[in-house]
């Protein structure tokens, strides 16, 4: 059993452990290294790098758009493509860029912050990256072959049916789905599992970081929503390949029932964009006013509900279908409800500021552009939420307006936040502090030119996905200058590019804790070792930086030379007993490509699923197959009770 | 009526701009804002209601922020005493008390409007059945007896002050019918048919728009509601039933002839001639209309010229093929069609 | 020679919107044929390959096949020649239109067995008539 107490002596000792540990825990070397790694730290950054490479594609397209609709009937783009660019934009940035990117965040720093070596189910973890990276190339792939996907990001039916959207444009959209969404569930238990199993000891409930509460939230959601959306995409998928008719309304089915399943998914979809990035303001506004956040357990009520409500919110999508009066009635106010606990975190966090002394550091710059975006996103949303209004207004300029406001507002403004927060702790050196401010201008002033005008636009009636309009219709300079703002918003991108890629290279070298924050992540070198801590510590506060002192006890007995962590109990993190984490492995990167075997060969034909099961089949039993060597360490461990 | 029509082109000096910009565009021929219904009035008052408290709002939360940011502050601390952090408690527990009251009196203002809504209007004086097609709009003037009933494309018109109904159908994939003037958006969805009852409070041309992403041309599929004194509307609907005007000279019965012979014949109806294609705009009284293809361009000479020649240039990806004619079969056809009043 | 639009899902998709309104199910039903011969099966009286089915509906056929010269442009003529091909499964797979909306009264079409390729030429009437 492991023991509390005693702490590291003499120097010597200390390197001769570190070298032990190193070893055991460093990723392989080589391409094929590369590709076998369970590592969270290197995953974790595979999927923020590749998550803001989407995110740069999805701006292209939106710069596309903005070209195409500056000027009324612009012949830039024809209807076909700009149909595909908006379809791919939408798709890119919600399944491709948002989620990706905070379960990113997540897989690198909730292990760092709960004070644990590694992420739950490693090797899953590997194989949740490239399942998603996959889907990605072949949306892409598709896209740039003109079998891009051109029914909207939610896909109606009848018009993504068989009979209006022929050829394999829709199955290519449907099926990446199916890919993104597998990893996001695997992500998902992961964390739940990596929270509620692996903090250090002493993590109680009540001291957990309350990023690490809003991915456990996320996580929740998307065990539950995800399944929805899978299963939708699975109907039409078959209804388009081999003839069925959920959707079908002579047949016995209903295009309605896609909007149920889809919206089911998609209203929560959002809130699953959205808290983790609640979870990086709370990290942000706590290290730059120096103080905790107020009204911890409220903070945490509030995710809780916001999680949970926002699953009783989807109709509102629907309101001018043929969904009865009275059922509306409920969605509206259960949209407008849903404010509360946005509310209460909004106020908590401006109690923060106000006791703490805030410094405009960049990532604070980010986070009060939250505040303004954000809150007059929500405010648009609750006008939206009324049926009345929304009859007016549903599917025009008005509604992209307010979901980029919150969208952007609430998740892209606190994510460039985090980034320049924890750019640091992922690569040792610091962002360089101007650019970061001339980031944060640019992408304020231009994000507002750009969006705020489109409120307008919704109102004077220009409804949403039209590739050009007539001049008559007065909205030309609305429009221009909708375009000009986009222009703005690339250049502050390309200042945050230049700024990275710089910082790389010249960026000054980071201590372990820059910024003088709280969270366990902040008490590893930057960047962390492979093995993070070269002890587990051990937590009796809530931001065990600043309020323990240097006597805190770590943890001592774990094996350095075999992977091992410690295992916690649920409610008050008491050592249970340590468990033996699964070594790197090519298995889940083949069983990957197999998957994305079956996968795409689905979109073919039925036959993918029955014959591409087999190599699935063989890679996870490569995956699964125990080792001389990992019978040989459980019993190294067992021998050692 | 020709005020939907009119060209925005003044220059605007520079420095006016920008006011310009977010002011003069209400004059938009399509706009919320502009009710001329009492519904669409009722639900810009709620928008108006809305916006205010909402701007109040906002000034308030952002005020806070900033002075939170931004206020002179004593001494350095990590940790607060506890008044200080007892009063913050109240301050949060009144923020939230207010939020949730502001947001109650929206909701009573939304539930409200929406009681407002959807009382009926009176018994309707006209039934009309829509029905939406990949892009453009099927017109059906309901009667209970069959030989009375009209079927046009694209234009409505509608007696001034009488609630009319709408019964909406959807062809192959969802549109949505919205009339920002009159009301809100109403979806046809396959498989059901839904109802919206409108009424205009004033004469006048009003534009709408499809609302759902329907296809390639989902752009370009407009309808013109026109609301008129009732005798008017009278007079127009005892016109429409009408079968076509008969060719008055020799170009025109040319001009049937050549209809008669080309692939017009295959998808449009011109009633009282043998053409009776049922998956195209009826065109009997095609020239009684305001716009072409869908509310896409003025009815004028050159322009259905155009649109004949080569509609994918105008609306590509749409389902009327172009046509090849010779130069003087092509004249007798246009003769033709511009007599259908 | 497989025709212009054999791999175009497009214009078989378009071939068959055309197939529906212009009423050839009035006689040839949903491709198993009634007043007219299926166009599913494997027995193409006047022959399968594009250009022959083109004639077909350009020209008309004895026994009933109606003229459309002049009524139907070539592209569209072309997208109706795909679309019958693929009735019986001459064309490529993947870009065989997925079922209609509308009521079924024959199983879905890319669910159909192609049947063999085989084709079997009837002798035109003028060789019959030697």
């Amino acid at each position: 059993m492991a023991g509390t107490g005693g702490r590291t002596i003499a120097a010597l000792a200390d390197d001769h452990e570190r070298r032990t540990l190193e070893r055991t825990w460093r990723p392989p070397p080589g391409l094929i290294g590369w590709l076998s790694t369970a590592h969270h730290q290197s995953i974790g950054k595979r999927f923020i790098v590749t998550a803001f490479g989407f995110f740069l594609l999805g701006g292209i397209l939106a710069l596309l758009m903005r070209l195409q609709l500056a000027q009324p009937e612009s012949q830039f783009l024809g209807p076909d493509l700009y149909n595909q660019i908006f379809t791919v934009h939408g798709t890119t940035m919600m399944f491709l860029f948002a989620v990706p990117m905070m379960e990113g965040l997540g897989v690198y720093f909730v292990p760092l912050m709960v004070g644990t070596r590694n992420i739950a189910f490693p090797r899953l973890n590997a194989f949740s990256y490239f399942v998603y990276l996959f889907g990605g190339v072949m949306l892409y792939v598709a896209f740039l072959l003109n079998v891009g996907p051109d029914a909207g990001w939610f896909s109606y039916v009848p018009l993504a049916g068989p009979e209006y959207s022929p050829g394999k444009r829709v199955d290519f959209w449907a099926q990446m789905i199916t890919f993104t969404e597998l990893s996001a569930l695997a992500v998902a238990v992961e964390l739940i599992v990596t929270v509620l199993q692996l903090r250090a000891p002493g993590m109680a409930l009540h001291r957990i970081p309350l990023f690490v509460w809003a991915m456990l939230v996320t996580s929740l959601m998307i065990v539950f929503a995800m399944p929805a959306v899978m299963l939708s995409s699975t109907m039409l998928i078959m209804d388009r390949l081999v003839g069925t008719h959920f959707f079908n309304p002579v047949e016995g089915g209903d295009p309605l029932l896609w909007q149920h399943l889809f919206w089911f998914f998609g209203h929560p979809e959002v809130y699953i964009i959205f808290i983790p990035a609640l979870g990086i303001i709370s990290c942000v506004v706590a290290t730059f006013c120096r103080r905790r956040i107020f009204g911890y357990t409220a903070m945490i009520l509030s995710l809780a509900a916001t999680g949970f409500i926002g699953f009783g919110l989807w109709v509102h999508h629907m309101f001018t279908t043929d969904v009865p009066l009275l059922g509306q009635s409920f969605f509206t106010a259960a949209s407008m409800m849903i404010a509360i606990p946005s509310g209460v975190q909004i106020f908590c966090w401006i109690a923060t500021l106000w006791s703490g002394r805030p410094r405009l550091h960049p990532p604070l710059l980010f986070v009060l552009g939250f505040f303004f975006v954000f809150v007059l996103g929500g405010l648009s949303g609750v006008m939206l939420a009324s049926v009345p209004f929304d009859l007016q207004v549903h599917d025009t300029f008005f509604v992209v307006g307010h979901f980029h406001y919150v969208l952007i507002g609430g998740a892209v403004f606190p994510l460039f936040g985090g980034l320049y927060y924890w750019f640091p702790k992922l690569t040792g050196r610091m962002l360089h502090e101007r650019a970061g401010a001339w980031n944060f201008w640019l992408l304020f002033v231009g994000f507002n030119l750009t969006f705020f005008p489109m409120h307008q636009l919704g109102l004077e009636g220009m409804p949403r996905r039209i590739y050009t309009y007539l001049p008559e219709m007065g909205w030309g300079d609305l429009n221009l200058l909708a375009s000009l703002g986009s222009g703005l918003i690339a250049l502050s991108v390309l200042v945050f590019l230049g700024n990275v890629l710089s910082s790389r290279r010249h960026g000054r070298l980071a201590s372990d804790n820059p910024w003088q924050a709280g969270t366990l992540e902040w008490a590893t070198s930057s960047p962390p070792p492979t093995y993070t801590f070269l002890h587990i510590p051990t937590v009796s506060s809530r931001e065990p930086l600043w309020e323990q002192s240097a006597d805190q006890p770590v943890v001592t007995g774990l094996h350095r030379d075999i992977r091992e962590v410690l295992v916690t109990s649920l409610l008050d993190a008491e050592p249970v007993h340590r468990i033996r984490m699964p070594d790197d492995s090519i298995w889940p990167f083949l069983t990957a490509l197999a998957t994305a075997g079956l996968f795409v060969g689905s979109v073919f034909t039925p036959w993918a699923v029955p014959i591409g099961a087999i190599p699935v089949g063989i890679g996870l039993l490569g995956w699964l197959w125990p080792r001389q060597k990992d019978y040989d360490e459980q019993v190294t461990l067992e021998g050692k009770r | 009526m020709s005020a939907a029509w009119s060209q925005r082109g003044e220059r605007r000096p520079y420095a006016g701009w920008f006011a310009a910009v977010f002011f003069d565009g209400i004059t938009s021929p399509q706009s919320a804002l502009a009710p001329a219904s009492p519904q669409a009035t009722r639900i810009s008052e709620l928008w108006w209601l809305m916006f205010a408290i909402c701007a109040v709002v906002f000034v308030a939360v952002i005020g806070a922020l900033l002075y939170a940011v931004f206020h002179r502050r004593a001494a350095a601390s990590p940790s607060v005493e506890a008044t200080a952090e007892r009063g913050m408690t109240i301050a949060v527990g009144g923020a939230v008390a207010a939020t949730i009251g502001i947001l109650f009196v929206l909701l009573v203002a939304s539930i409200s409007s929406s009681r407002g809504l959807a009382l009926p209007l009176g018994p309707p004086a006209v039934t009309i059945e829509v029905t939406g097609h990949q892009w453009w709009w099927e017109v059906q003037y309901a009667d209970p007896e069959p030989s009375r009933r009209i079927i046009t494309a694209n234009e409505i018109h509608i007696p001034v002050g009488q609630p009319v109904l709408f019964t909406l159908k959807a062809r192959d994939v969802i549109h949505s019918f919205w009339v920002p003037n009159l009301h809100g958006k109403r979806d046809l969805i396959p498989g059901h048919e839904t109802t919206i009852a409108l009424q205009a409070d004033r004469p006048g041309v009003f534009r709408g728009q499809c609302a759902e992403f329907c296809g390639y041309q989902h752009a370009h599929m407009a309808l013109l509601v026109i609301a008129e004194p009732p005798e008017q509307f009278t007079a127009w609907l005892e016109h429409q039933r009408r079968p076509a005007v008969e060719p008055g000279d020799p170009q025109q019965r040319r001009g049937l002839e050549v209809f008669l012979a080309s692939p017009c014949v295959m998808c449009h109806t011109i009633r009282g001639t043998p053409a009776g294609g049922k998956v195209a705009p009826d065109l009997t009284h095609l020239r009684s209309r305001l716009t072409l293809a869908a509310g896409t361009l003025p009815n004028t000479p050159g322009h259905l010229a155009g649109w004949i020649i080569d509609p994918q240039a105008i609306k590509p990806g749409n389902k009327m093929p172009p046509n090849v004619f010779d130069a003087e079969d092509f004249q007798a056809l246009l003769a033709y069609l511009q007599s259908l009043q | 020679m497989p025709g212009p639009y054999a791999e175009n899902a497009y214009a078989i998709a378009e071939g068959q919107r055309l197939y529906r309104w212009f009423n050839c199910a009035g006689c040839h039903f949903r491709g198993g044929g009634g007043i007219g011969p299926p166009l599913m099966d494997e027995q193409w009286i006047y022959g399968s390959a594009p250009a022959d089915i083109f004639a077909t509906i350009v020209e008309g056929r004895p026994n009933g096949m109606p003229s459309f010269h002049g009524k139907l442009p070539d592209y569209q003529v072309w997208q109706l020649v795909a679309y019958v091909r693929s009735l019986s499964g001459l064309v490529t797979k993947d870009a065989i239109p997925g079922r209609s909306d509308h009521m079924s009264a024959q199983k879905p079409e890319p669910s159909k067995a192609a049947p063999s390729p085989r084709v079997v030429v009837m002798p035109t009437p003028s060789e019959q008539a030697r």
